[in-house]
């Protein structure tokens, strides 16, 4: 248990986490409008999404599948029969003067997300329920000093709300939690996953107690949209109210606005001065009935999901949790593994899991490209592999080669070949230059020699294989050093 | 002659304008002259005389050509509450002033296609709110009708009230309508001609400015039961633009018109004899029952239990999604947007505030308060379970009956000005009409008699769902036995 420490004593954080995902459809929630991302504003715009009077929604099929095939992949219930209600409020960007949204009977039901933590452990978090409902526009407040526009762009996109139960710890758990959510999210193709450009946004419910007291108040920090920032949040936020309740405060239940750039939230709402949202069913849409037999359809379709990816990946290729996780997280990263491991695994899982983890994702995070931009292929990589493996080449002449691969965009053979890199195995080669070593530095082979100093072998590998610019196979090396020192 | 084709019926007109006795431009520049004469009654908000003419000269070359459709050069009035391409729809409201939508509501859009004319756009109450027309932010409207010797300006009721003027003045050979709680029933009866509510689902609302989504319903207005099922055979039809729109095979209503209810079995629901229900109306109610039984069809005493509840359930579940519905007049967008205003919350109130009209204004605090947490379970969601129940009511009564008989309304139309002051008394014009439509029942209302002082008096038929074509077949009966051909004053 993570625990924080107060003045007084140990508290325990308690959080839960609100999610609003955008589904991955072409058109919006209920209007055959464009949901493309980053058009001029107001070019997205149906009579329906402008509100324009005696217009109807009608339900997009494409994304209540999605919201199915988001239930499935979160392991969760699938209620056949939900239900749209209207949350009625005003406000400019909102044309109709309310949103529609799911209420008391969403689509899906509790559900849970396994989440990966950096010490390759696992945990369970529950998830309470997800429901569709549409976005608003947005209000546009700097564009004139003394007038707000409105962008309606974004009004009646669908949007997952996915609610955590309050499972989560620490900051660190929220983090993980997010990140396996997103990683979910993207293998189904039912959400971008995209916090910068809003796509997924967050919503902080939080609470402190004392270990193994009742639950206590808690507060809702909302537009809360990285992982960092959600992290920053919980930190402030737990620590304001252990804060405010050693010296005696009380937490009182309100809506908290988070500040990016000051990394702190300040009071939006309290609960007096909460909306009354005056839900009812949305009388223009009959309640939401969906066969089982559509669901097990959508479930029989669903990709492999990293959960079961990292589990075959530990039981088929011998990966540990931590590898096995790292490259799970993103389906094309998987992907790109299973490519480089070539067909039915025939490359060392451990050397590739290795190559693809430390130098190839390295190499792509220093070069801020992204993995389909990558000057060097996963047929490329392969290749590289299979001359450190048949001993062509030594895995320190390796990292040389695939810095030119990566520069050049050539195939590791071509290089080794060009730069005369290939790995000296012949025995009479590299005696002689073992020989010439030893004859050029007679103090050093007499320290080993007296038993003075038995690692200056270290030192004489070493420049045996400066000797031969690093192509000398180096357990020859070795073996040869010490049958002439010693001998 | 200019006279005598507005009193054509729509059947006979198109019948005529068939056999070539006469043009539809002629057709239409009588009736362009009838409405511009009778202005006075206010009937309509919008006038569109030039797209009624030019349409009439393309009916008649569709004509020659033979490619003429079933209501090819038909003039008809539309109420203000169906949007209309390029023509100002205003819901009677001051903040839809000056609004002209860019699109066609599918109704209107089935009219066209099948050749009908658009002479304006008629009045009605505020937002379909009102029995009285009198709610109208362009003035109430008045009943061509008027008591003998009595000067008084009467209502035509609501709120399809421009469109019952229009019709019964003979300013149209029909109009749409749109009936919520009675809207269209209600004043047919009050101006003595017949209306018909179709099934809840039988029209598209798509285009229809929103009062009460799970009750609103358009339906025809005219002065016939022939006319009413040949403008209905029209507007009808699954829309995919509307999610509560019914995919059914639309029948040919006309052709349901046999003549024969042998056999048919009439309900008379004893909780419509309510009290202060006057002499004349029960003894009309009578008559009916007298004109069918005679005509062959049995006549069953049935009972609706939950009949009493059924008119504060209305005045719950209408307004509660009313104040969601007309959320959307923010000023943000389109329509009116108040002034003097420094920020949000101040430029809702002033577009809000000046746009809407008193009985708006009740309906949407009256809805925002049974919607509002603490209130919802007591009010809105017993109203939703009542309204369940009332559905019950009639779905047992047709395992024993076909048809189920009762007035239109508790009285005549009453003065211009009357019950003003006091809303739960105009909210009873509704008494015999809302259950039907919580029940989302098709129903209708044609004339069957005069009260004492010479106003028309309705009578309402209510079938099964999408059954129609036996209230229509019933109506035709009454109306043959009834043969009302009394005139309002106006024509006199």
């Amino acid at each position: 248990m993570s625990l924080i420490q107060g003045e007084t004593g140990d508290w325990e954080v308690i959080i839960g986490l609100e999610i609003h995902a955008q589904i991955i459809s072409r058109s919006k929630l209920f209007s055959g409008a464009s949901t493309a991302f980053g058009s001029a504003p107001n070019s997205q715009v149906s009579l329906v999404d402008a509100a324009m009077p005696g217009m109807l929604p009608v339900l997009n099929r494409e994304c209540v599948a999605q919201a199915v095939r988001t239930g499935l992949g979160l392991k969760a219930h699938i209620n056949l029969v939900s239900v749209f209600e209207r949350k009625n409020y005003f406000y400019p960007d909102l044309p109709q003067g309310y949103q529609i949204s799911q209420y008391q009977t969403p689509v899906v039901g509790e559900g849970v997300i396994t989440i990966d933590l950096p010490d390759g452990s696992s945990r369970d978090i529950g998830i309470e329920r997800l429901h569709m409902e549409q976005d608003a526009g947005k209000s546009l407040h700097d564009q004139d000093p003394n007038k707000t526009f409105v962008d309606l762009n974004r009004s009646g996109v669908a949007l997952m709300e996915i609610v955590s139960k309050p499972d989560m710890r620490s900051a660190e758990e929220a983090g993980a939690y997010i990140r396996k959510l997103r990683s979910i999210l993207r293998y189904l193709g039912t959400c971008d996953g995209n916090m910068d450009e809003g796509s997924m946004r967050c919503d902080v419910n939080l609470s402190v107690r004392r270990p193994g007291e009742e639950l206590g108040t808690r507060t809702e920090t909302k537009n809360v949209n990285s992982v960092r920032f959600v992290q920053q949040a919980i930190d402030y936020e737990a620590r304001r109210q252990v804060e405010l309740l050693e010296s005696g405060g009380r937490v009182i239940l309100e809506t908290r606005l988070f500040d990016a750039r000051k990394g702190e939230s300040r009071s939006m709402r309290s609960k007096e001065e909460a909306h009354d949202y005056r839900y009812f069913p949305d009388p223009d849409l009959l309640p939401l009935e969906i066969e089982q037999a559509w669901v097990d359809e959508l479930g029989a379709n669903l990709p492999e999901l990293p959960d079961e990816k990292k589990a075959r990946f530990i039981k088929d290729y011998g990966l540990t949790p931590y590898d096995a996780s790292v490259l799970v997280a993103e389906q094309a990263n998987a992907a790109f593994f299973e490519t480089v491991l070539g067909d039915g695994g025939k490359r060392d899982p451990k050397l590739v899991s290795n190559w693809v983890t430390v130098n190839f994702f390295g190499a792509l995070n220093a070069s801020g490209l992204d993995l389909g931009d990558a000057p060097v292929s996963a047929e490329q990589l392969g290749g590289l592999i299979d001359l450190i493996a048949d001993g062509t080449i030594s895995g320190r002449i390796a990292k040389e080669v695939f810095e030119e691969m990566w520069a050049t965009g050539k195939d590791a053979a071509t290089i080794v070949e060009e730069k005369g890199l290939k790995q000296i195995t012949d025995t009479g080669e590299i005696e002689a230059i073992v020989d010439k070593v030893i004859a050029e530095n007679p103090d050093q082979a007499e320290q080993f020699r007296s038993g003075d100093n038995p690692k200056v072998i270290g030192w004489f590998v070493g420049q045996v294989m400066k000797a031969s610019q690093g192509k000398a196979n180096p357990g020859m090396v070795n073996q040869l050093l010490k049958d002439k020192l010693g001998g | 002659m200019t006279s005598e084709l507005t009193r054509l019926t729509l059947a006979e007109a198109r019948d005529a304008l068939a056999k070539g006795d006469f043009s539809a431009r002629e057709l239409t520049e009588a009736h362009v002259s009838a409405m511009e004469a009778a202005r006075d009654l206010n009937s309509f908000i919008v006038e569109t005389p030039e797209k009624a003419l030019e349409g009439a000269d393309e009916a008649d070359k569709r004509r020659a050509k033979g490619e003429a459709r079933t209501l090819e050069g038909l003039p008809l009035a539309i109420k203000d509450l169906f949007c209309t391409r390029d023509v100002q729809t205003t819901a009677g409201s001051r903040i839809l002033e000056g609004f002209a939508p860019p699109y066609e509501s599918t109704v209107t859009q089935k009219l066209w296609d099948d050749g009908a004319l658009m002479l304006g756009k008629t009045n009605l109450d505020e937002f379909a709110m009102g029995s009285s027309n009198m709610t109208s932010y362009y003035g109430g409207v008045e009943n061509p009708w008027k008591r003998e010797g009595d000067n008084h300006k009467l209502v035509p009721g609501g709120s399809s009230g421009g469109s019952a003027t229009a019709v019964a003045g003979r300013l149209a050979l029909g109009a749409t309508g749109t009936d919520t709680g009675g809207s269209i029933r209600q004043p047919a009866a009050f101006t003595g001609i017949t209306g018909m509510k179709p099934t809840y689902g039988r029209c598209s609302r798509w285009g229809i400015v929103a009062f009460a989504s799970s009750l609103d319903q358009a339906g025809p207005m005219a002065r016939s039961v022939r006319d009413c099922a040949l403008l209905l055979r029209s507007m009808c039809g699954h829309d995919p633009k509307d999610s509560t729109s019914v995919d059914m095979p639309v029948p040919d209503f006309e052709a349901a018109l046999t003549g024969d209810v042998r056999g048919l079995r009439v309900g008379i629901p004893k909780e419509y004899r309510v009290d202060g229900m006057s002499e004349e109306i029960d003894s009309l109610w009578q008559q009916g029952i007298d004109w069918l039984k005679a005509a062959g069809a049995e006549v069953h005493d049935i009972s609706l239990p939950h009949t009493q509840y059924a008119l504060p359930t209305y005045y719950i579940i209408a307004p509660a999604e009313a104040s969601s519905n007309l959320a959307r007049y923010d000023g943000v967008r389109y329509g009116q947007r108040g002034e003097g205003y420094d920020n949000l919350e101040q430029m809702y109130e002033a577009t809000r505030g000046t746009g809407f009209g008193d009985e708006v204004k009740r309906r949407l605090l009256i809805g925002t308060y049974v919607l509002s947490a603490g209130y919802y379970d007591a009010y809105y969601n017993k109203a939703r379970q009542v309204r369940s129940l009332i559905a019950q009511d009639f779905t047992k009564a047709y395992e024993a009956v076909d048809v189920i008989l009762t007035p239109t309304a508790p009285s005549a139309a009453f003065a211009m000005g009357d019950k003003m002051d006091d809303p739960v008394a105009m909210y009873l014009n509704d008494v015999f009409t809302v259950p039907a439509s919580l029940a989302g029942l098709p129903g209708v209302s044609l004339p069957a008699g005069l009260s004492s002082d010479g106003l028309p008096l309705g009578l309402q038929l209510l079938g099964r769902p999408f059954d129609e074509e036996t209230v229509l077949r019933s109506a035709g009966v009454l109306e043959e036995a009834a043969a009302f051909t009394a005139e309002p004053a106006s024509l006199s």
